[in-house]
């Protein structure tokens, strides 16, 4: 049996945005080198719930606990504030779906990943520039874009130097929100890859918000399913997809076309 | 190594108004090291009902499936998602009727990366897999490309050459010959028995009767419930 510790664990988690349920006692775990793919159609509350585990937002109840490297617990809502932002530099990262909400367009391809070193203590220039172009070339941007500016590259490319950026520091958790919403599907496909093989490699843990079934049966060991704030269903993820239990669920699985 | 006890197997249809479909009831299926099983029975029986059950994708209703993991016989119908997750890396291979993976892998990772994933160091996976695949009949030229352009026939064998690379101790083979020509359907035979010989326990469904009989021990038969009824 599996009884290894969880890295992140979430109890009872409510928000209401007035009268709007967005968050209904939701429990999350999240263990060491898993993908977990939160689903359901917009609105459901899958965003909200990565802002809230992921410390950016504040539940109107419930516990967020996130297991340092050296075994310590940390309730991420009661954490001070530069622990957080530490927290979101170095041992954590956050994809968005838009990646210029990450990126600083007037700075050069190198120097957003290189940044990002900085903020988290590196001050060596040739091993910050070393390290860059190493996730550079991980995310297949062309060494000799390194120099460039991120508004000469495509929504792909973006959304590339966006990854790099977030796993230049051997994040352990990462939440990504749509990572490949809004591209082509020919570049979702490289995306895709890109992202499977990293987790992997890197025995990176994740939280993955996508309303792409799809999406999250190529990529997650395990799946969530919201609908008005409840996750009514969770489990394996070709489990859920396969054999869904709950009417919403069904209702999902067979709304989708079948390519 | 494997074993079914009073398993039961249904689909609750919310979608229909909540129709209940009873598909599996008491199953009593047990399968030695180094046996091979085929599932018979007709169109609608369960036969990939009852497969699927066994891999963990479908949820059992009742019962138990007993399945011989590090040592002890584990409950994989009470097993929690991971455990669920270990039992099928390191135990329970599978191989379904369609590929469904990642678009523009190259065949010969997407049959490497399964041993990798158990441990086999890269440059000896990725020979593994090229010998399996060539002994599969898929042209050296298409090991670097996906599969994605491949025919029907060229798919299902990388798919087999995923779930034998593995070596796991109980494989489940949902139709493994079904789109394959003579040439190809009798390595696959060959593959099977060889698993066998080496102590694999096998579960499949086959309804080319030939084939099947050529690798089965002997054929565990379900009737439809919905007839019975």
């Amino acid at each position: 049996m599996t009884t290894d510790s969880t890295l992140l664990s979430a109890r009872g988690l409510s928000l209401f945005f007035s009268e709007i349920p967005a968050l209904v006692d939701v429990d999350i775990d999240l263990w060491p080198g898993e993908m977990l793919a939160v689903v359901g159609e917009s609105g459901s509350g899958k965003t909200t719930l990565l802002n809230v585990l992921s410390g950016r937002m504040m539940p109107d109840a419930g516990t967020v606990w996130y297991r340092d490297p050296s075994d310590r617990l940390h309730d991420v809502q009661a954490m001070p504030a530069p622990d957080l932002r530490r927290l979101h530099r170095s041992e954590w990262g956050f994809v968005h779906q838009d990646p210029r909400a990450n990126l600083r367009m007037g700075v050069t391809a190198g120097g957003n990943v290189g940044e990002r070193l900085m903020a988290s203590g590196a001050r060596h220039y040739g091993q910050i520039r070393a390290a860059a172009l190493g996730w550079l070339q991980q995310v297949e941007i062309d060494a000799d874009r390194i120099d460039d500016l991120p508004r000469t590259f495509s929504g792909g490319m973006l959304q590339r130097l966006q990854i790099a950026r977030t796993l230049v520091t051997n994040p352990r958790l990462v939440f990504m929100d749509e990572p490949t919403g809004g591209l082509d599907v020919s570049v979702q496909a490289r995306l895709l890859d890109l992202i499977r093989s990293l987790v992997s490699r890197f025995r990176i843990a994740a939280v993955l918000v996508t309303h792409d079934i799809a999406v999250a049966r190529l990529l997650a060991h395990r799946i969530a399913v919201m609908q008005r704030g409840r996750v009514v269903e969770t489990g394996l993820t070709d489990q859920v997809l396969d054999d869904p239990q709950h009417p919403y669920t069904q209702l999902l699985v067979s709304s989708v076309l079948q390519a | 190594m494997l074993r079914t006890e009073a398993l039961a197997k249904g689909f609750t249809l919310h979608l229909r108004g909540g129709l209940h479909i009873p598909v599996l009831a008491g199953i009593e299926l047990d399968v030695r090291r180094g046996e091979c099983v085929a599932l018979a029975g007709p169109s609608g029986a369960g036969k990939t009902t009852l497969m699927r059950s066994l891999y963990g994708n479908y949820r059992a209703d009742g019962g138990r499936i007993l399945v011989r993991h590090r040592g002890t016989m584990l409950d994989l119908a009470a097993a929690d998602p991971r455990t669920v997750l270990a039992v099928r890396h390191e135990t329970l291979g599978y191989v379904s009727q369609f590929l469904r993976v990642v678009p523009r892998v190259p065949a010969l990772d997407l049959v490497a990366e399964i041993a990798i994933a158990r441990g086999t160091p890269p440059d000896r996976a990725r020979a593994d897999a090229d010998s399996l695949l060539s002994r599969l009949n898929i042209p050296a030229r298409l090991h670097g490309l996906p599969p994605a352009t491949f025919s029907g026939g060229e798919q299902q064998r990388v798919n087999l050459a995923r779930g034998f690379i593995g070596g796991q101790p109980i494989l489940l083979l949902d139709e493994p010959t079904a789109s394959l020509d003579d040439e190809n359907r009798a390595v696959v035979v060959d593959m099977i028995r060889q698993a066998k010989a080496s102590g694999t326990a096998i579960v499949t469904i086959m309804h080319d009767a030939a084939t099947r009989d050529s690798v089965a021990d002997r054929l565990f038969r379900l009737t439809s419930l919905q007839e019975a009824a």
